[in-house]
């Protein structure tokens, strides 16, 4: 977690939300069923057991993106991250979680440090984690196999390594949205909404 | 789509036959009522529908204020213009005007779930408990109130006690039609005549083999004539009874005929001396006759009221074959009879004018285990192949078809369309489509079992490989 209590540095946070990305995308995988429940283990974090992805690829896949948007996190580049899920066959878009992020630029120039309690922040991320077990209950069922991706959305003139690239937003057609809660540690404050394809029930 | 009364040459081998000029068997009537597809709410119309999670609102506001301005502002002074663009750059994070992000993807894909794996969630959040495979079906599905299809059937015998149509697995449907029989293919709807008759008809009555290959016409002169379908040729002629020869039924290549004489002969089409089975139990014409899908239990129906149940084993050449049951409780001649394609030994028979009731029989026991008054006289009945649900065909007043929910036999749809009474029905190999035969001189196409895709198992895969061509019926219009 955050290195020293109540202090909360750029880097700090950057960790803390970085580290929540990657627990929460493992945790959509699981809920939404993207791979069998089989190759995901529990840990205990946020005071909670969440799952992850043993997988060798897709645990390799998910740390080497996230350690890059941690590197944007604390150049206060990163502007939002979406999980993509689609389709394989179709390629469509069945689901986008959306995660903006706001940076607090003083923090970013400047090297201010703000407070918060560790509490308070954990507490925020386990009820987004929460939040994100309980939406199977209005997403639709996915119906075929699909993939995930994940995209960033940062500022023009951050730094890329060439291991990306650009791509389409990957926005989906006719969306439902659902807002979910928001962590903040005050250097970076994260909204997570899910847009879902609509099925409409004929 | 040819009308009604239409001057054409009926599609015939032997020209031009006995005055047809007025009317075209088989032809499309005028156009009934165009079926109203039930509506799709959701799918998208032409309206533009925003996307907000794709918009940049502030952005879109400060573009469409920005001709404003211009028009408004004496003095376009630099300083002014440098300092909007620079509060601009900070507040809307646009410089000249463009977005500044980037939106990135990593190069290289995460790797795909394992071949094979089904999205276990559909386990463990569908509302099926039982199955879980399937997504949960909808309660009710739309039954077309209208015919699919019209056509015309000149000539078609209103007599209660016949039995003139007759669907194929290959998909093709045989009507008699005064003394002509006719052969539809709901494929390519393409009409062929198989056969005249001119003192041995009219023909009353018409059977596929189950192979689809042969079909069996029992005719006025007491006989049966055996055509092959494919090269239109009669293959032999069964005597036997002594009067006119009104119901069918094949099992195997056991052929089961009954007569006005009151008789029920069995025939192996196989061997020459073809008699193999005699049932005499009946006092009236033998208008009703279905072989149990197992073909294990033969129905009968007469003009007695009466209904007997005959076992296949106990057939034998030597003296009259016993029944297994001898049920009285109908009080009106039974023509409908239908053995239950999912649950082994329930039969449905419906009674005429003065019974009006349909009535469902346990055939090892013999005993009756429900019985509906249906206000009509009911001359057919047909159990649908996907659901549990029977079709039941009325005559006065309403001539209509009645579905219903097996068992609870509630009323699910009712079908008109014909102004007299609905005599025969059949249904296609796929088992969507009935096809009705009535009084009126039409033959109508209901889609009442369902389509291909309101049911819960991939039909859509057998039906595609069935052929069944109903489908592509729905796009002519």
């Amino acid at each position: 977690m955050g290195t020293a209590r109540d202090v909360i540095t750029l880097k700090g946070s950057a960790a803390i939300v970085s580290e929540f990305l990657c627990y929460a995308v493992n945790s959509i995988l699981f809920q939404r069923g993207i791979y069998p429940s089989e190759e995901f283990s529990r840990v205990k974090k946020y005071g909670m057991t969440l799952l992850i992805c043993q997988q060798e690829n897709v645990k390799a896949f998910i740390e080497t993106i996230t350690a890059q948007l941690s590197n944007w996190l604390e150049a206060g580049n990163l502007e939002r991250a979406v999980l993509v899920i689609a389709s394989i066959s179709t390629k469509e878009v069945l689901e986008r979680w959306n995660f903006t992020i706001e940076t607090d630029t003083d923090a970013v120039h400047k090297g201010v440090t703000k407070e918060k309690s560790d509490k308070e922040i954990m507490n925020d991320i386990q009820a987004i984690m929460r939040q994100i077990a309980s939406s199977v209950t209005f997403l639709p069922n996915l119906e075929e196999a699909c993939t995930f991706d994940l995209l960033a959305y940062t500022s023009v003139d951050s730094k890329v390594p060439p291991t990306w690239g650009d791509s389409d937003a990957r926005l989906i057609h006719n969306p439902q949205i659902v807002k979910l809660r928001s962590v903040d540690t005050k250097v970076h404050q994260v909204e997570a909404l899910v847009a879902y394809k609509f099925n409409e029930e004929v | 789509m040819a009308t009604a009364k239409v001057f054409c040459k009926t599609p015939s081998k032997s020209g031009g036959k006995v005055g047809k000029w007025e009317r075209c068997p088989l032809k499309d009537c005028i156009s009934p009522e165009p079926v109203v597809k039930s509506k799709t709410p959701g799918r998208p119309s032409d309206r533009f529908i925003t996307d907000r999670s794709a918009m940049d609102f502030n952005i879109a506001s400060f573009r469409l204020g920005m001709k404003e301005n211009s028009f408004t502002d004496a003095v376009h002074s630099p300083s002014k213009e440098e300092y909007k663009k620079q509060l601009a750059e900070n507040l809307l994070n646009v410089e000249n005007g463009q977005k500044q992000t980037r939106i990135l993807a990593f190069k290289s894909k995460p790797p795909p779930p394992p071949e094979g794996f089904d999205n276990g969630r559909k386990l463990l959040y569908s509302q099926n408990l039982a199955g879980g495979q399937t997504k949960p079906r909808k309660m009710f599905r739309h039954i077309p109130q209208a015919a699919e299809r019209t056509l015309d059937a000149p000539d078609l015998l209103d007599d209660y006690y016949l039995n003139l149509l007759d669907w194929s697995v290959n998909n093709i449907l045989a009507v008699a039609l005064g003394s002509t029989v006719y052969l539809w293919d709901a494929t390519t709807s393409s009409i062929e005549e198989l056969l005249t008759v001119d003192e041995e008809g009219p023909a009353t009555s018409i059977s596929w083999a189950p192979d689809g290959k042969y079909i069996a016409v029992g005719l006025n002169n007491a006989t049966v004539q055996l055509w092959d379908s494919q090269s239109l040729r009669l293959l032999r002629t069964l005597r036997g009874h002594s009067a006119r020869v009104g119901s069918l039924a094949w099992n195997g290549p056991t052929l089961t005929t009954g007569g006005r004489d009151t008789l029920i002969l069995n025939h192996d089409v196989r061997i020459r001396e073809h008699v193999i089975g005699r049932m005499e139990d009946h006092e009236q014409e033998v208008c009703g006759l279905k072989w149990s899908p197992s073909g294990q239990q033969l129905a009968s129906g007469g003009n007695d009221n009466l209904l007997h149940l005959w076992d296949a084993a106990a057939a034998s050449s030597q003296g009259p074959t016993p029944y297994l049951h001898r049920l009285d409780d109908h009080q009106a001649a039974v023509k409908a009879l239908a053995w239950c394609p999912f649950q082994s030994n329930l039969l449905a028979s419906g009674g005429g004018t003065a019974d009006r009731c349909i009535k469902f029989w346990n055939t090892h026991t013999g005993s009756c285990v429900n019985s509906i008054d249906t206000n009509s006289q009911v001359c057919a009945l047909q159990w649908s192949k996907h659901e549990k649900e029977i079709l039941s065909s009325h005559g006065f007043s309403q001539n209509q078809l009645c579905l219903w929910k097996y068992p609870s036999m509630v009323k699910m749809a009712e079908l008109t369309g014909h102004t007299s009474r609905v005599l025969h029905l059949a249904q296609s190999p796929d088992g969507y489509t009935v096809a009705s035969a009535a009084g009126d001189e039409t033959l109508r196409f209901w889609q009442v079992f369902g389509t291909p895709e309101t049911t819960k198992t991939t039909i859509k895969a057998k039906s595609k490989n069935m052929g069944s061509a109903l489908n592509s019926l729905n796009r002519i219009r």
